[in-house]
C-alpha cells in the first residue's frame, strides 16, 4: 500500500468514535496488517469504513457478517 | 508565505452533537457556515453515548423542570451557575422534541410517546425518589442523534470540512475572535478560515489521563487553542471518574457487573470494600468505590507488576448467568485485558470519564473572561458549547444524561447568539498581519527540530503523571509533586520531534499537534486541583475529609467559587458562582447527601 493510502487508513483507525474500536484497529495496524496480502488489506479498509457500533459488534462476536472476505479479517481482528 | 483565506459568516470547529446543533441554527438562518472536523461527523465521540438524554417530559410519570434543576444543582455540589442550570432544564423538552422532528428514532411507549427510563441522580419532587427522565434510542442514542442532525445540516447546506484539523484561534489586538487556522490532512495545507462568528464544539480532553473511557480523539484541541489565545479555562480540577475501567485500556465495565455480584479484591485477595462500606460493600456509590480503590492502590495493595490496579472478580458467578446478563463483558475481558473473566478476575482502575470544566461561557453560548474588572466580559465573535465549554451547569460533578442535554441546549444557544450578533451587524474584521505566524512557526518547529522529545513517550509521561497525581482521590503531597512533574512534561511537550516530514497525511504531525493541546489541559487541571484546598463533587482530597464542621470536606466560606486558570502565566483567580436563577428561587446551599 502506498504511504499516502496507508497514512489515511491509519488516521481512520486511530481516531474512531468508540474507544473499543480505536484500540482494536490500532493494535491490528501495528501488528498484523502488514502480513496481509493486497486483497486482504483492501478488505480491512472496507471494514474500517463501517460505522463504529456495527464494527464493534463484529469484533466482539455479537454479530456476524455474510461476506467471507470480510469475515476472515474480522476473525484476525478478534484474535489480535 | 501566502496562505489561502476562506471567508464564512460562521466557522464551527467540531461536528459532534454540539457542533451539529449549532450549525443547524446558523445554516437555517441563511448564514454561510463551515463545520470542521477531524473525522467524519458521525464518528465524533458523541456516538459512544448510550444512556440517553435528560428532559422532564413527564411521559411516564409526573416530572418538572424545577425538579430537574434541583437535581442538577445538587449533583454539581452547588458549584453550577443557577441561571445556566435553569436555562438548560427549562429548554430540555424543546430541544428533545426538536430532535424528534429531525427524525431521531427515540424508544416509544405503547401510546407513542417518547419512552423514559430512570438514571442515577435524577429524582422527583426535589430529591424524593428516582424519576424516569432519560430519553434514549435503544443503546445507540448518541449515534442516532448524530445521524439525525447531520442529515438536517446537509439539507440546510452546511459546508463540511472533514478530516481538517483546526490549529489556532485567530484573535486581533482588541481581543475579537476572527476565525481559525486549520490544516487539511489530505494535503497538509494550512488555510485561514475568516469568520464573523467562531464556535468551538471540540469535545472533551479525557486523554490527558492514562486510564480514560474516552476515545483517542478527545485531545482537548478547543481548550488548547483557547489557552494559546490567552483565554482562561474554568474549573479544570473537576473530572468525573468511573470506578471500573479495564486497567491499561480504559474500556468501561458497566456497573451491572457489581450489580450481578462482582467483588473487588486487592493484592491480598481481600474483599476490601467490606472495610470502606460495611453495608453496601461493592455496591456503594461510584465515588465511594473509586476512592476505596485509589486508597488500596496508594497504600501498596494494588495488583500487577506496578501494583496499579485492583481486581474485579466474577469467577464465583454462574458462567451462563454472566453470558446472558452481562453480554459483551466476557469479550471485553479477552480483547482488552487478555483475561477470561469466567476463570480469572478482571484488572480494573478508576477511569476518567467526563470533563466538567472548560472554556468559560455564558448560557447564551458566548465565551466570557475577566476583562477590565468584569469577570464575565464577552469575548466578541467567540462562542462554545458541549463538553469543551463550561456554562457552568455541571459544576463539580455531572449527572448522567445531562451532557447530551448540555450539547443540545448550549449548541443551539451558541448558534442562536451568533445569528443574533451577525444579524445586528457584526462584520468581518481585518485579519492581523501576523495572522498565521504562530501556527506556521509551530509546524515548522516540529518539522525541523532534531533531538527533541518523542510524542508517544511525552504523552505517556503526561498521562501517568495525571493518573498518579490528580486521579479520583487526591493527596496533597502528590498534587504538589504533580505540579512540578507536569511542568517538566510541559517542557518536553514544547520540544516535540517527528520523523515523518511529509505534507500529505502526516499522522505523526497531527498527533504532535494534538499533544500540544493535551498538555495545556493537563497543566490547567493539575494546577487548579492543587490550589483548591477543599473537597467538592468530583474533587476529593485526603486533607479535606468529611467532618462535622465541613461535611464531605466542602468549605463554602472559602471555596464556593469558580477556578479560572490563566494559561498565560499559570496563575489562578476565582469568580463567584451565580446563585441567582432566571425566574425561580435560589436552590440554597446544603450538604450533598444521596
Ligand atoms: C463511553 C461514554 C458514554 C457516554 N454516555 C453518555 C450518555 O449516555 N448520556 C450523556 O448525556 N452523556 C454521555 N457521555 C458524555 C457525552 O457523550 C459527551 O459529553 C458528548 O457527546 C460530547 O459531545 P460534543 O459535541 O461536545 O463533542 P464530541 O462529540 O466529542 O465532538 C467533538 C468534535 O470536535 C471535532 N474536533 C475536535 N478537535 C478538533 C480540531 N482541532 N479540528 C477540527 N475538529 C475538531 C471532532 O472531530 C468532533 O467532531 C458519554 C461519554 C462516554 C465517554
Amino acid at each position: 500500500m502506498e504511504r499516502k493510502d496507508y497514512e489515511r487508513l491509519r488516521w481512520r483507525c486511530i481516531r474512531r468514535g468508540l474507544l473499543e474500536v480505536d484500540i482494536a484497529l490500532t493494535r491490528f495496524l501495528d501488528d498484523g496488517f502488514d502480513k496481509l496480502n493486497e486483497d486482504q488489506q483492501q478488505a480491512f479498509v472496507e471494514l474500517a469504513d463501517m460505522e463504529d457500533h456495527d464494527l464493534w459488534h463484529l469484533i466482539s462476536g455479537q454479530a456476524d457478517i455474510d461476506d467471507d472476505r470480510l469475515a476472515a479479517i474480522v476473525e484476525l481482528l478478534r484474535k489480535s | 508565505m501566502s496562505i489561502p483565506i476562506l471567508k464564512f459568516d460562521a466557522v464551527i470547529v467540531g461536528a459532534g452533537g454540539a457542533g451539529l446543533r449549532s450549525a443547524i441554527q446558523l445554516s437555517e438562518a441563511g448564514l454561510k457556515t463551515a463545520v470542521l472536523s477531524k473525522v467524519f461527523p458521525t464518528r465524533s465521540h458523541t456516538v459512544a453515548a448510550q444512556g440517553g438524554v435528560a428532559a422532564s417530559l413527564g411521559n411516564s410519570e409526573e416530572d418538572h423542570w424545577t425538579w430537574h434543576m434541583y437535581d442538577t444543582v445538587k449533583g454539581s455540589d452547588w458549584l453550577g451557575d443557577q441561571d445556566a442550570i435553569e436555562f438548560m432544564c427549562k429548554k430540555a423538552n424543546e430541544v428533545v422534541v426538536e430532535l424528534e422532528h429531525y427524525g431521531m428514532p427515540f424508544d416509544r411507549t405503547d401510546n407513542g410517546k417518547i419512552y423514559q427510563r430512570p438514571f442515577g441522580g435524577h429524582m422527583s419532587n426535589f430529591g424524593e425518589k428516582p424519576v424516569r427522565r432519560s430519553c434514549a434510542a435503544a443503546d445507540r442514542t448518541g449515534h442516532a442523534m448524530l445521524h439525525a442532525m447531520y442529515q438536517r445540516n446537509v439539507k440546510a447546506n452546511t459546508q463540511f470540512f472533514v478530516e481538517w484539523m483546526a490549529l489556532d484561534l485567530i484573535r486581533d489586538e482588541e481581543g475579537h475572535v476572527l476565525g481559525v487556522t486549520a490544516m487539511e490532512m489530505e494535503t497538509g495545507q494550512v488555510v485561514i478560515f475568516h469568520a464573523r462568528a467562531t464556535i468551538f464544539a471540540t469535545g472533551g480532553a479525557g486523554r490527558i489521563y492514562y486510564s480514560s473511557t474516552n476515545a483517542f480523539i478527545n485531545t482537548g484541541d478547543g481548550l488548547g487553542m483557547a489557552a494559546r489565545a490567552g483565554i482562561p479555562l474554568e474549573d479544570m480540577e473537576f473530572w468525573q471518574f468511573h470506578p471500573t475501567g479495564v486497567a491499561g485500556a480504559g474500556v468501561l465495565i458497566t456497573e451491572g457487573v457489581r450489580g450481578e455480584g462482582g467483588i473487588l479484591r486487592n493484592s491480598d485477595k481481600e474483599r476490601f470494600m467490606e472495610r470502606y462500606a460495611p453495608n453496601a460493600k461493592d455496591l456503594a456509590s461510584r465515588d465511594v468505590v473509586s476512592r476505596a480503590m485509589a486508597t488500596e492502590i496508594k497504600e501498596g495493595r494494588g495488583c500487577g507488576p506496578n501494583k496499579d490496579y485492583v481486581l474485579l472478580d466474577i469467577t464465583h458467578l454462574d458462567p451462563a448467568t454472566i453470558m446472558k446478563r452481562l453480554p459483551g463483558i466476557h469479550e471485553i475481558g479477552i480483547q482488552f485485558a487478555g483475561v477470561d473473566c469466567l476463570k480469572e478476575p478482571l484488572p480494573v482502575v478508576p477511569t476518567c470519564h467526563y470533563q466538567m470544566g472548560g472554556i468559560p461561557t455564558h448560557f447564551s453560548g458566548r465565551v466570557v473572561m475577566p476583562q477590565n474588572g468584569d469577570v464575565n466580559a464577552v469575548v466578541p465573535g467567540f462562542y462554545a458549547g458541549g463538553e469543551c465549554a463550561c456554562a457552568s451547569v455541571h459544576g463539580a460533578n455531572r449527572l448522567g444524561t445531562n451532557s447530551l442535554l448540555d450539547l443540545l441546549v448550549f449548541g443551539k444557544s451558541a448558534g442562536d447568539s451568533a445569528v443574533e450578533d451577525l444579524k445586528s451587524g457584526r462584520a468581518h474584521r481585518d485579519l492581523p498581519k501576523d495572522v498565521s505566524d504562530k501556527t506556521l512557526a509551530r509546524i515548522s518547529a516540529l518539522d525541523n527540530r532534531k533531538g527533541g522529545a518523542n510524542v508517544n513517550e511525552t504523552r505517556l509521561a503526561m498521562q501517568r503523571t495525571m493518573q498518579d497525581h490528580a486521579g479520583v482521590f487526591r493527596f496533597s503531597d502528590m498534587l504538589k509533586e504533580g505540579v512540578e512533574k507536569i511542568l517538566e512534561v510541559e517542557k518536553a511537550a514544547r520540544q516535540l520531534e517527528i520523523k515523518d516530514k511529509s505534507m500529505a497525511w502526516n499522522t505523526a504531525r497531527t498527533e504532535a499537534l494534538e499533544m500540544e493541546n493535551l498538555i495545556e489541559v493537563a497543566k490547567a487541571t493539575m494546577i487548579s486541583a492543587e490550589a483548591r484546598k477543599e473537597s467538592r463533587g468530583a474533587h476529593v482530597r485526603d486533607d479535606a475529609p468529611d467532618t462535622a464542621e465541613f461535611p464531605n470536606g466542602r468549605n463554602d466560606a472559602v471555596w464556593h467559587k469558580h477556578t479560572m486558570f490563566s494559561p498565560v502565566d499559570n496563575a489562578i483567580t476565582y469568580k463567584p458562582v451565580n446563585m441567582q436563577p432566571l425566574t425561580v428561587d435560589t436552590v440554597a446551599l446544603k450538604t450533598r447527601l444521596y
